[in-house]
């Protein structure tokens, strides 16, 4: 199976709203060993003026999780799911995410380029608040391993 | 505005942490992140796959490194913009586990007068002494 290239420039429609929840920050502050109490204490957070618990640097990835599923599991693409390798990744703040944003993330792919038998596939997953406000851009490179032969 | 940021020096390192991970912290984060690609919790997998072992997800990795810089942050800076390139993967034994040493250094100054942005450098070494991210940079500005 090959990675089709015409899949530069699609876009797919927005993944369904995804509430972030206070206890859901927590959990991936755990995970990722952070120190920092913004992430956890309520009380904390809203001393520092935000709403409620706010979100480490790279909870996106949770909305862009959920957002390549539907990039991976459409046949036009032709992306073997196991042969993938996360390439790189880079995240653009307007602002930080907070418990109680309701987000809605759109995946664009931007660039799809072959290397040496390899594939990279590039998509952008912009988020967006209940608002209609950017919040942030994840952007993630995938490399797809070429075949064995 | 004058900030923190105005009290740094291009080269000065920042902050420095270590992290040992375990198998535990792996599934933690698959829970935590929706990640539940096998290779990161099983062997067999991870072997059919040519892989050496089960490896930490690179996500972990990367939420992590950003950990020293985020706490220096604080409540009066925000991070806007983080990037990295996945490198080396961390293999996590599942006795010995594995460790991550984080180096956050200033690597660049934004701004005419007061500074507006730090440009900060992660340098991120697994335990048998890889670098295991490229390329790894976070923006910090003022909120």
């Amino acid at each position: 199976m090959a990675v089709n290239e015409n899949i530069m420039g699609k876009a797919y429609p927005p993944v369904a709203p995804y509430l972030v929840g206070r206890e859901k920050i927590r959990e991936f502050a755990a995970a990722v060993m952070s120190q920092e109490p913004l992430h956890r204490d309520v009380d904390a957070a809203r001393q520092a003026g935000y709403s409620d618990v706010v979100a480490p640097p790279t909870f996106p990835v949770v909305l862009q999780e959920k957002a390549l599923q539907i990039l991976l599991s459409d046949p036009e693409a032709g992306i073997d799911y196991s042969r993938i390798v996360h390439g790189d990744q880079r995240f653009d703040y307007s602002r930080p995410i907070v418990a109680g944003d309701e987000l809605t993330t759109t995946l664009e792919v931007t660039k799809v380029q072959s290397l040496g038998g390899h594939t990279m596939v590039t998509s952008e997953s912009r988020v967006s608040d209940a608002a209609g406000e950017h919040v942030v851009t994840a952007t993630s490179t995938l490399v797809v391993r070429g075949d064995d032969s | 505005m004058s900030s923190r940021l105005d009290t740094l020096s291009v080269g000065e390192v920042l902050a420095e942490a270590d992290y040992p991970i375990s198998r535990d912290s792996l599934v933690r984060y698959a829970g935590a992140s929706g990640d539940f690609n096998p290779i990161h919790y099983r062997d067999d997998v991870a072997v059919s796959v040519g892989l050496p072992g089960v490896l930490a997800h690179g996500m972990l990795t990367m939420g992590i490194a950003a950990q020293p810089v985020v706490e220096w942050c604080g409540s009066d800076l925000t991070v806007s913009s983080y990037q990295v390139r996945f490198t080396k993967p961390v293999v996590v034994d599942p006795v010995e586990g594995a460790s991550l040493s984080v180096t956050a250094t200033v690597g660049a100054l934004e701004g005419e007068g007061a500074v507006t942005s730090a440009l900060i450098d992660l340098v991120v070494t697994s335990q048998t002494g890889d670098k295991v991210l490229g390329k790894s940079q976070v923006v910090v500005a003022p909120r």
